[in-house]
């Protein structure tokens, strides 16, 4: 990132929204420079969207600031939103319009200047693979091509910030594999936040991360950090003749093990210092365990939520 | 900006059959009434000729149709405001008109706009309706004139009623059946206002529109209906900005 331009295109510090005494999100801040993606990850009801909401004008914040460039969102919304592009979770389109009819909409009301109106509409359809789609009604066309439509909307008017929430939920892997190199090709030039809760999706595209749990930021860093934190916490060993739980349990003093399935143990609760992978092997060589696989598996999503959230927060 | 939001409301209007059935309807039904009181006028025509002071052709069958209006207005309006405000909410489409550097205002003044352009296309039927009595006869243009600036006043009044009240709903039925509702109730009032002194005369918008029936196009009436439609996109505009604020 250093090489990036560091001007900063969205800062928003101590956000915080109220529903009467439910806290949805709170204190949570965003700074966001060109050419960043900033990934936003939590179960279901952490806050992603309520917190994406707010950034796009569509909530007003109970407590809290949000700059686009420069420009306070809740003073001078209408300039403000003209620099920001928002595809929501449920892709806010017209089904009785033609994609062509659509973007064209999307393209004036953000007041994209008629001159620039076509190009704009063809840029936007060939970087979501919708040009072939031009003339078809948005309701006839797929999930997955709905979903693209929603994006050509987000980006159509080249907004400094792009803010996707869920972009790839119900799409085929073949898709998702399409939108998530679009969302790194936007990265390039825009800045964008996308809100997802697939843990490998963030380390594939993402710059930094920030993970939400029941409206507060729980962890703040970049990709490098999260992939340090996820790994070198438990191995996965597999046996031809294994032990028994006990049996590991013995030779293993302070880590946890798991049976996966029939002959495969997880390995966990371990420090970086008593890497255990060589005693594994001895023990397996002389209790003749028949050690044939051992992996270093990394953390999933639900451990590290679980890991983060029971956390003195 | 505001032509762009009525532009986009026009194109779904008339994308569904709802706009086309809203209009067949309305041309059928006064059609009807306008055809019976020709009918009615040339029976009665000879007997009038020898009455001092006559009402004449306008007032015997293009007024009439005029009266019908406003139960046909009261009846397919709602049917058109339903859908503006509560199924961008619940399509979740609200949200690509409020991330967009629009205001509160253009998103409601914009649906009006487009709903006082269909009134217009009703009022143009109305009018042709009226005018083709030019071939046979003399019409009292002035008093046409007035009719259709009520009816279209009155329109406006409903529209805004009826926008105003797919703000508050996810349903489009529901905005329906609140909004047939409200204008019942109006339509009530205005049958309980039969002394001309009582204040139901005052609020009544039937009894508003009556005067411009009668050809009198009088300030205080025009004030009403303006308060009216000001107050209810005043309302509607408050009401989705509080979503904003508190939902």
């Amino acid at each position: 990132m250093a090489d990036k331009d560091h001007s900063l295109t969205l800062s928003a510090t101590g956000l915080t929204r109220k529903y009467g005494n439910n806290v949805a999100v709170s204190d949570v801040s965003l700074a966001l420079s060109k050419g960043e993606i900033i990934g936003l990850l939590g179960p279901n009801g952490a806050g992603k969207s309520t917190t994406m909401k707010m950034i796009t004008g569509n909530l007003a914040p109970t407590e809290g600031s949000i700059k686009v460039c420069g420009i306070d969102l809740i003073d001078d919304p209408i300039v403000a939103k003209t620099k920001i592009g928002y595809l929501p979770e449920i892709p806010p389109v017209y089904k009785e319009l033609r994609v062509n009819e659509y973007l064209k909409l999307v393209a004036k009301l953000h007041k994209v200047n008629s001159k620039r109106l076509v190009s704009a509409m063809d840029i936007a359809k060939e970087r979501t693979g919708l040009t072939e789609m031009s003339q078809r009604l948005i309701g006839s066309l797929s999930k997955g091509f709905q979903q693209r439509v929603g994006i050509a909307q987000a980006i159509i008017h080249e907004p400094e910030v792009v803010i996707l929430d869920e972009p790839t939920v119900g799409l085929d892997p073949n898709q998702i594999i399409e939108i998530r190199s679009l969302i790194k090709e936007l990265g390039e030039d825009h800045s964008v936040i996308l809100s997802t809760h697939i843990l490998p999706e963030v380390e594939a595209i993402c710059d930094s991360v920030q993970i939400l749990h029941k409206g507060k930021v729980v962890f703040d860093d970049d990709i490098g950090g999260l992939r340090k934190f996820r790994s070198g916490k438990s191995i996965q060993a597999s046996f031809r003749a294994p032990p028994t739980k006990k049996a590991l349990e013995d030779k293993l003093t302070n880590a946890k093990i798991s049976l996966v399935r029939e002959g495969v143990y997880r390995i966990s609760g371990l420090k970086l210092e008593d890497d255990p992978t060589d005693a594994i092997v001895q023990h397996s060589v002389q209790e003749r365990w028949g050690l044939f696989e051992l992996v270093g598996a990394q953390a999933s999503v639900e451990e590290v939520f679980v890991e983060l959230t029971t956390q003195d927060v | 900006m505001i032509i762009v939001i009525a532009l986009k409301e026009l194109r779904s209007m008339f994308a569904s059959p709802l706009a086309w059935v809203v209009l067949a309807f309305v041309q059928g039904f006064l059609a009807n009434v306008f055809l019976k009181q020709v009918d009615t006028f040339m029976i009665i025509q000879a007997q009038l000729a020898r009455t001092p002071n006559a009402p004449g052709l306008t007032e015997l069958a293009i007024v009439p149709m005029f009266g019908a209006a406003q139960m046909v207005l009261l009846m397919s309006i709602p049917l058109l405001t339903m859908r503006l405000i509560s199924e961008e909410k619940r399509n979740q489409t609200m949200a690509l008109l409020v991330s967009a550097p629009v205001s509160m205002t253009q998103i409601i003044v914009g649906k009006f706009t487009a709903m006082v352009a269909f009134l217009c296309l009703i009022l143009a039927l109305i009018a042709t309706m009226s005018f083709s009595l030019l071939a046979g006869g003399a019409i009292d243009l002035g008093l046409i004139a007035a009719n259709l600036l009520g009816l279209l006043l009155l329109g406006m009044a409903f529209s805004s009623i009826g926008i105003f009240i797919s703000c508050l709903t996810v349903h489009p039925v529901v905005a329906a059946v609140m909004t047939l509702a409200v204008f019942m109730g109006f339509w009530v009032i205005g049958l309980a206002a039969s002394d001309p002194g009582s204040w139901l005369n005052w609020v009544s918008i039937s009894k508003r529109f009556e005067g411009f029936l009668d050809g009198y196009v009088s300030l205080p009436d025009v004030t009403f209906f303006v308060v009216v439609i000001a107050l209810f996109i005043f309302l509607s505009i408050r009401k989705l900005d509080s979503e904003r604020l508190s939902a």
